[in-house]
């Protein structure tokens, strides 16, 4: 297997807080890899790091065999890594299929795109992938008033109308409706078969994760504490110390 | 509104623009309704960053005084050197031929427009790198500085200001021919937005609005576009200003180019009261204003400006949403939209609820 | 800038600039200190905060031309001021307080446009000031000058704020409102009525900048429309400073005062507001490029 995205002795602090620390992991082309780890334990912080939104203290982030720590968000979203936000974001006043529309990939814009309209084909294929997350009937609204679930699964159908190597998913079941999750779950694995999309999921949601995840690192105090295939790691007595807060 | 109607309905606008001038009653007013083509180029200039974009500019103003001030010294420096002008503009006029009078203006506002661009260019490099509040006050003081350098600039006048040369009489009244060339330019922008609004610019820009952490996140050139857009809106503001150099024929630094506090302020207000964000909102909020301004204000006596104060406090306090906003919030459908009360209450169900 | 060279020649000059730059900058840190309270307490960015600078100059004025000694303005303008505030709160202000902060801002941009035209229609638009009638010292030899009223209006000025800082640390009210800034939802939880300390708040800082008011007709000058260049100024200076942060507000105002005076001795003085707002241009930029590095913006 070769790795996709390689994170190398990440280290992040803000002021004196050490948010990541030496933190290394690698995801290989093609799998779903989980990331867990209580409340505070710097998942989002890696998740940043990797994207661009701040700049790391040292260490290296390479996708494809790019450097990523020097790149900024857009930059790298147009590599082909793409995250989704814990606390869902979309355009709130366009409807579903603007939404669509303006997450078409950026990689060849240039001058002459931005007067581009958007031919059939643009609406039919985001009108399909709103259908495969179940909000074909709800494509007209301003997606505002979506609900939160909803919301949520707009932001995944945005990001795979982005058509990314690679999708980094902040808690993806979090807030969505119980009875729900495993029809997530099925569209998260379709998306990676189908598709061919690498997954890189944190999750707080064991039952989730041990469903979807081939190989789980697990983070705690901002160090990576243990990792393996999903009945490994279920078992480790340090993970299991970590959320009981033995630790 | 079908196919049909609308262009009945474009096409009665046209015809009715036209026509202005040749009803008999109105011919006193021409400049009045030339300087609501202007009041409309600024609204609609404004909302392409304030309503379409999010990013709500005070200092949009800066433009519009550059234009002014480049055409009026081309038209100037093309045939007079500045002490032979500030000779003739003191006692009689300068007399220019139609030809030399239309080659400075076209000239002087082809120098202004693109000078616009360059300046939306590099100030905005830096300045639109500034999110929410931080934009507005810093674009509001770009503003004021950009008066108070042209009150202090012997070359153009500094603050005793500077004289456009007059129309020829050849060019026939003033009246007719400004609110033609206004009209005109006003028609241009406004099919220029329209076109840029349909396509990718008005969705990225609509996106950057939205959440401009999640268009970067996007890979949306989010840079690129915020400059085009401002670079578009100091354009077409550069080449209203050009011409209303003209109209106006005397420069003022402070109280007509960079007139922050009166035009800089409509500018905002118009495009709210009518609609931000919308298409045809700043044409019917310039509009309403414009007509409410000359039929209304004059019986104030002074007191207008005050009055100026309140009507901004009133319509942003309790009528945010605009004339068009509101309309569409009233019937979405009408505005080819849909909004689902249940929506925001009922979860969707993954299974597709064809 | 041919002025340079005098101040090359003759640095006394600079210990003069340096001196008026620190007294004025006194005031601005007053009117800077009520544009941070609002900030932080509701999260209001009030454009109309010169011109309650402009309106205590009047009350002022009105008191002087009345025959009263203009240092009884300071405490008159202050509560009425007060008033002023606690009124434009109750009429325009609750209703904004929530919503979008671009609303807010242009609010209270319509009410500094209401009050500077209300200002001019009232008091006409010369420029004017109020004679303290204390005299001047004179310090090296004479050759450096500083009007009494200038060090009085710095005693006003400290007394002010240490009354400030007491009333935040000390009064039930106080900690209502450093509570309502951390946290308003939880101050409603526990019982505060918000919407109280939010009026008390706005009131205040209108009697703060009504003070200030006073102090600048007795030492400098005031005319209706001068009052956006002292919001400009308050901006700048908590910018720099930061929110919650009155050493830096204090530092932060007392060098733009004096970085003013300087300009407008280089530049000429018709250059000086041309200054402060081209400086508040380059600040924010300067600030937003630091930020950059670290990927952040200013918002």
């Amino acid at each position: 297997m070769n790795a996709i995205l390689e994170v190398e002795n990440v280290t992040k602090t803000f002021g004196g807080v050490v948010a990541n620390n030496n933190v290394s992991l690698s995801v290989p082309k093609g799998a779903i890899i989980g990331l867990i780890g209580p409340n505070g334990s710097g998942k989002t912080t890696l998740f940043n790091s990797i994207v661009g939104y701040h700049p790391i203290d040292s260490g290296a982030v390479r996708f494809q065999g790019v450097e990523l720590s020097r790149l900024r968000t857009p930059q790298i979203a147009r590599l082909g890594l793409l995250r989704t936000f814990q606390q869902t974001r979309i355009f709130g006043k366009m409807n579903c299929v603007q939404n669509m529309q303006i997450s078409l990939p950026h990689v060849d814009d240039g001058f002459a795109t931005m007067l581009r309209r958007f031919p059939h084909e643009v609406t039919e294929r985001a009108e399909s992938l709103l259908e495969f997350v179940g909000l074909y009937a709800k494509r007209n609204l301003r997606a505002e008033d979506l609900s939160f679930g909803q919301q949520k699964l707009l932001e995944f159908a945005m990001a795979l109308m982005n058509e990314p190597a690679t999708l980094l998913l902040d808690e993806p079941t979090a807030g969505i409706n119980p009875t729900l999750i495993n029809g997530l779950i099925d569209r998260l694995k379709r998306a990676n078969a189908e598709f061919g999309i690498t997954l890189f999921v944190i999750e707080h949601n064991m039952r989730v994760i041990m469903n979807l995840a081939e190989h789980i690192y697990c983070l705690a105090h901002g160090e990576l504490l243990a990792d393996g295939p999903p009945d490994e790691i279920q078992s480790d007595q340090r993970v299991i110390d970590a959320y009981l807060g033995a630790h | 509104m079908n196919g049909g109607g609308k262009i009945a309905l474009y096409l009665g606008l046209a015809v009715a623009a036209l026509l202005v001038p040749q009803v008999p009653f109105l011919q006193p007013y021409l400049i009045q309704f030339a300087f609501l083509w202007v009041m409309i180029l600024f609204a609609m200039t404004w909302d392409v960053m304030g309503g379409q974009m999010g990013y709500n500019s005070f200092g949009n103003i800066v433009f519009f005084g550059v234009g002014m001030y480049a055409t009026a010294v081309v038209q100037r420096d093309l045939y007079f050197t500045v002490e032979e002008y500030a000779n003739v503009a003191g006692g009689e006029q300068a007399a220019l031929t139609p030809a030399e009078y239309l080659t400075g203006l076209a000239l002087g506002m082809g120098i202004g427009g693109m000078l616009a661009v360059l300046i939306a260019a590099v100030l905005g490099s830096g300045i639109l790198g500034l999110r929410g509040h931080y934009f507005a006050i810093c674009t509001l003081g770009l503003g004021i500085a950009a008066g108070e350098l042209a009150s202090g600039w012997d070359y153009i006048g500094a603050g005793s200001g500077l004289v456009t040369p007059l129309l020829p009489d050849a060019l026939g009244e003033r009246g007719p021919f400004f609110y033609y060339v206004f009209l005109v330019l006003a028609v241009i922008t406004f099919l220029v937005l329209k076109r840029l609004y349909a396509g990718q610019f008005g969705l990225a820009i609509n996106a950057i609005r939205d959440d401009e952490d999640k268009a970067d996140a996007l890979g949306l050139h989010a840079t690129r576009y915020k400059t085009v857009a401002w670079c578009v809106s100091g354009f077409f503001l550069a080449l209203a200003g050009g011409v209303f150099g003209n109209l106006v024929i005397f420069i003022d630094p402070t109280d007509v180019a960079f007139a922050g506090p009166t035009f800089g302020v409509w500018m905002v207000l118009m495009a709210i009261l009518g609609g931000k964000g919308t298409l045809w909102g700043p044409v019917i909020g310039a509009t309403v204003f414009h007509l409410t301004q000359e039929f209304f204000w004059t019986y104030l006596f002074g007191w207008q400006r005050v009055a100026l104060g309140l009507l901004i406090v009133v319509v942003v306090v309790f009528f945010p949403l605009g004339i068009v906003g509101w309309l569409r919030e009233r019937w979405p459908q009408r505005f080819g939209e849909m909004v689902d009360e249940d929506a925001r209450r009922v979860q969707v169900s993954l299974e597709g609820e064809r | 800038m041919g002025n340079l060279e005098i101040l090359i020649q003759a640095p006394i000059f600079s210990v003069q600039l340096l001196i008026d730059g620190l007294l004025v900058g006194s005031i601005f840190a007053l009117a800077a200190y009520g544009m941070a309270l609002l900030w932080g307490v509701m999260n209001i960015i009030n454009i109309s905060q010169g011109d309650y600078v402009i309106l205590g100059g009047y009350v002022t004025l009105t008191l002087y031309n009345a025959g009263i000694h203009p240092l009884f303005g300071v405490p008159v303008a202050a509560v009425v001021l007060f008033f002023v505030g606690w009124a434009i709160y109750r009429v325009v202000i609750f209703r904004v307080v929530d919503r979008d902060l671009f609303i807010s801002i242009l609010a209270t941009f319509g009410i500094s446009i209401l009050l500077q035209q209300l200002m001019d229609q009232i008091f006409g638009a010369d420029i004017q000031s109020a004679e303290s009638g204390l005299g001047t010292l004179f310090l090296f030899d004479d050759r450096v000058t500083v009007g009494q009223i200038k060090l009085v209006a710095l005693a006003v000025v400290i007394v002010v704020s240490v009354s400030l800082v007491l009333f935040f640390k000390r009064s039930r009210m106080g900690q209502a409102i450093r509570a309502t800034a951390q946290n308003a939802r939880a101050a409603r939880l526990m019982g505060i009525n918000t919407d109280r300390v939010y009026a008390m708040t706005f009131a205040m800082n209108a009697a703060i900048c009504g003070a200030a008011g006073a102090l600048v007709v007795m030492t400098w000058v005031i005319q209706p429309f001068i009052g956006l260049a002292y919001t400009i100024r308050s901006f700048m200076i908590v910018v720099v400073a930061g929110l919650g942060n009155i050493a830096g507000v204090v530092a932060a105002a007392l060098g733009l005062g004096a970085a003013e005076q300087f300009a407008a001795f280089l530049l000429g003085a018709e250059f000086q507001i041309g200054f402060v707002f081209g400086l508040l241009v380059v600040i924010l930029l300067v600030r937003n490029m630091n930020l950059k590095r670290q990927r952040r913006v200013l918002k």
